[in-house]
């Protein structure tokens, strides 16, 4: 047998291959990205970026009827999208099992928002699985796929940053058989599968059954790891590793399947313990079942709800035990947040944009960071999708000089992603705002996956390229240029002739991305001389992270720029920037 | 009952970039060839674009939570300065830091209100020991300057007892194909230096 160290999201990769699915769908999301990329290893299991999440979970469905099994993987937020075919799937049912991964942040290390996930497992009323560590997170694969044909339901697959990219030991299998079922194309098959009011309305009353069944199955399927009889812990995902380092001595009802929960193996824990402790991230959703049940217990009085959980955070809930651990007399620490990459091709944009004093509707990519000093140009990030409808929204609350300066940012990913429909919306209803679309040709913030426009497919074969100004061109749009982000000139030519334009207009950035696919390094870096420098402070604007300013500088100076050559890629905004020759090219 | 008892805990810190998570997959690799059970925590995504990354590696016979408590790293990598200062108090009792001379300034300091620190050495060795390498020095010499992370995890192999032929294994595993030989001489180099400290 193979043993090998794996992320959760790659032992998850090996799961869908060893558990004979056929097809596995997504969109890019942190921390779910890395699942259908570590598929692509296994040719037998077909594999596809989709624009969205909603596509995906359809796609997913449509294999599932067709008789294969399916798999739809996506970031917590993806699900809000896929939510609409999500409750409806429930209705239906399967015809090969079908799971949907969601992939949750709490802590939001690199998310929007931090929602709990488990509240559309209830919601949906469909079964919801969550393993602990990379070999669970294989190997309860399987069984989600089997209690998703044996119950007739999709099951939702929930892991958390922690699960996903934590690597642990894990032993692997062979493919399992592919399961088949063949498509039903009959009248039966047309009432399980057509959802009208008729055949929904029956329906409801099976899936009020099938809750009651998995509820029965869950009680036999979670078991209980008995220790002392003092404090007993209900908990899910990896929140247990966790309790069992702070409570050694406790019995615990790990929740793998945690919706529904098991409400035979709770009393059994309660009744035999003095005191009962829920440990969950997030939302109190095992709490308030228990409750419910009229069993009294700790949880959320004394875990935080917000942020992800560790064993430092369970110490200081229950024992207060903080305090021992910090260091007195530290400096302050300087902040090193994300920040865009030197050369990033969003930069020379954005710092147009503060130039001219914009107001910006703002979406969710690696463009996002221009939030941050200095370049701080961005006032609204909402959700993928949010800033052309957003800005048309703004456009029309307020007076006609001001709407001038509304305008939109978005990335190549999340245009198709979200926003087609935004511009349409915008072009139908005569607004006039500036949509500005950074085509840097890849979707950078997740690790740079291919998308519709990058001509290439989540396999890297060649395929269709979505034409951006074609798109526009054929929704309405009259007015569409161009523009080269290195070129500030350019950039700033473009943005005045678009403000100036009555009418929605695009512009379109034409720089790649310069970690995605390849890396970009142009054949010369900038370096400073310090004798021409004056000191102005102008080319720290651009917050490049190769750009270092230096305390104290030479000869009484109170600092030096220096340009770090092994992060200078060559870009030159900067020398741009710089009205005293201090900026220089050399080979490099 | 303790649990994670005779657990080894490992926190490497740095800036996104430079190869803080290939240091922390060769440490685990190799834990994991001397047949013990491995954890090992990070967290992508932002942390790629230039921002603090923070791994977390713990091995031993049996290991729970894939997260190192604060107050209880053996070990603190830091391949940057600053950086070791930001996660001071994961550091135990007996822990030793094995720190990187590397200084990159982050943008809240040139563009920003912050000032970058500059007596790290004396607040991290104010209780345990610290070996200073000079990464992006030797890494020079060896003939790359990609291989600095290599040469700080020769330093740490110096003082875990884990058998030099599986820390070459773990090598060979981890790194880029064809970046095997210099990435050795790099681990090489660096273990002989903190062979000789601490
Ligand atoms: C619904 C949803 N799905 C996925 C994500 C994760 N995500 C954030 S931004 C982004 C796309 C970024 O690509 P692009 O718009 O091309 O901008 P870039 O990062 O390349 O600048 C993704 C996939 C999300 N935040 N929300």
């Amino acid at each position: 047998m193979m043993r090998e160290l794996l992320s959760g999201n790659e032992a998850i990769a090996e799961g869908i291959f060893e558990a004979g699915v056929r097809v596995a769908v997504g969109y890019p999301g942190t921390p779910s990205t890395e699942i259908l990329q570590n598929v692509v290893k296994h040719p037998q299991v077909y594999a596809e970026w989709c624009p969205n999440e909603k596509v995906a979970l359809e796609v997913a469905f449509g294999a599932s009827f067709a008789g294969r099994r399916s798999i739809a993987v996506m970031k917590h937020v993806g699900l809000n999208v896929a939510a609409d075919p999500l409750f409806t799937f429930s209705y239906t049912g399967v015809n090969a099992g079908c799971v949907i991964i969601t992939a949750d942040d709490p802590g939001m290390h690199s998310s929007q928002n931090e929602q709990a996930n488990r509240h559309y497992a209830r919601a949906a009323k469909i079964p919801m699985f969550e393993p602990t560590n990379s070999q669970e997170a294989k190997d309860l694969l399987k069984v989600a796929f089997d209690v998703s044909e044996r119950f007739d339901t999709p099951v939702l697959y929930r892991i958390t940053t922690r699960v996903a990219h934590s690597s642990t030991i894990v032993d692997l299998g062979r493919r399992e058989k592919e399961y088949e079922m063949p498509i039903g194309h009959d009248a039966e098959s047309m009432r399980k599968f057509v959802m009208v009011p008729a055949n929904a309305r029956v329906k409801h009353t099976r899936i009020e059954q099938r809750l009651m069944d998995l509820q029965e199955f869950s009680n036999e399927f979670n078991k209980i790891e008995w220790k002392g009889k003092k404090v007993g812990i209900v908990t899910n995902g990896v929140a247990r590793h966790y309790a069992r380092e702070v409570f050694p001595d406790a019995s615990i009802l790990k929740l793998l399947m945690s919706w529904p929960i098991p409400d035979e193996r709770v009393r059994e824990l309660a009744d035999a313990v003095d005191q009962l402790i829920i440990i969950e991230e997030l939302d109190p959703i095992i709490e308030e079942t228990i409750k419910v049940m009229g069993i009294d217990c700790i949880g959320k009085d004394k875990v935080p709800i917000t942020g992800e959980l560790s064993p430092d955070v369970l110490r200081r809930a229950f024992f207060d035990l903080d305090e021992a651990h910090e260091v007195i007399g530290l400096p302050d620490i300087p902040p090193r947040p994300p920040v865009m990459c030197p050369g990033c091709p969003h930069r020379g944009l954005f710092y147009m944009l503060k130039k001219f004093d914009l107001i910006v509707s703002g979406d969710i990519g690696c463009y996002t960071l221009a939030v941050l000093p200095p370049l701080s140009a961005m006032d609204t990030c909402l959700c993928m999708g949010a800033s052309v409808s957003g800005a048309h929204g703004m456009e029309k609350a307020i007076k006609e000089e001001q709407a001038r300066r509304v305008v939109s940012v978005i990335g190549d990913s999340t245009f198709v992603h979200s926003d087609i429909t935004g511009l349409v919306n915008t072009v139908y209803n005569k607004g006039t705002s500036t949509i500005i679309l950074l085509d840097n040709r890849t979707t950078a913030m997740t690790g740079g996956q291919h998308h519709p426009a990058t001509g290439r497919t989540l396999e890297g074969e060649e395929t269709n390229r979505l034409d951006f100004v074609k798109v526009a061109k054929a929704v309405g749009v009259e007015y569409v240029q161009k523009f080269d982000p290195y070129d500030l000139d350019e950039t700033k030519d473009a943005l005045m002739k678009a403000l100036q334009f009555k009418g929605t207009n695009v512009m379109i950035s034409t720089r790649p991305c310069v970690l995605a696919p390849r890396k970009i390094r142009f054949d010369h870096v900038v370096w400073s001389d310090t004798d021409n420098c004056k000191r102005c402070g102008m080319c720290l604007k651009l917050g490049c992270p190769a750009i270092e300013r230096h305390e104290p500088g030479t000869d009484g100076e109170k600092f030096d720029v220096i340009v770090n050559d092994e992060l200078c890629v060559g870009c030159d905004l900067c020398l741009q920037m710089c009205k005293f020759d201090a900026l220089k090219r050399r080979e490099g | 009952m303790v649990v994670d008892e005779g657990v080894t805990n490992i926190l490497m810190c740095g800036v996104g970039g430079q190869g803080v998570i290939l240091a922390s997959n060769i440490t685990s690799t190799a834990a994991m060839l001397a047949g013990f059970e491995v954890k090992k925590s990070e967290v992508h995504g932002m942390s790629q674009r230039g921002g603090s990354v923070v791994t977390h590696v713990r091995y031993g016979e049996s290991v729970s939570s894939p997260l190192i408590s604060k107050g209880r790293a053996d070990y603190m990598l830091a391949f940057e300065r600053l950086e070791a200062l930001r996660y001071i108090e994961y550091l135990g009792e007996h822990a030793i830091a094995i720190l990187n001379t590397r200084r990159m300034i982050p943008t809240t300091v040139s563009s920003g209100p912050f000032e970058y620190p500059d007596d790290i050495e004396v607040h991290l060795g104010r209780n345990i020991p610290v070996i200073v390498v000079d990464g992006p020095g030797i890494a020079r010499k060896v003939g790359n300057v990609r291989t600095a992370n290599t040469v700080i995890v020769g330093a740490l192999s110096a003082k875990l007892d884990i058998p030099l032929e599986i820390w070459k294994a773990a090598v060979h595993r981890s790194v880029p194909p064809g970046t095997e030989e210099i990435n050795m001489k790099a681990f090489e180099e660096g273990r002989k230096l903190a062979g000789s400290q601490g």
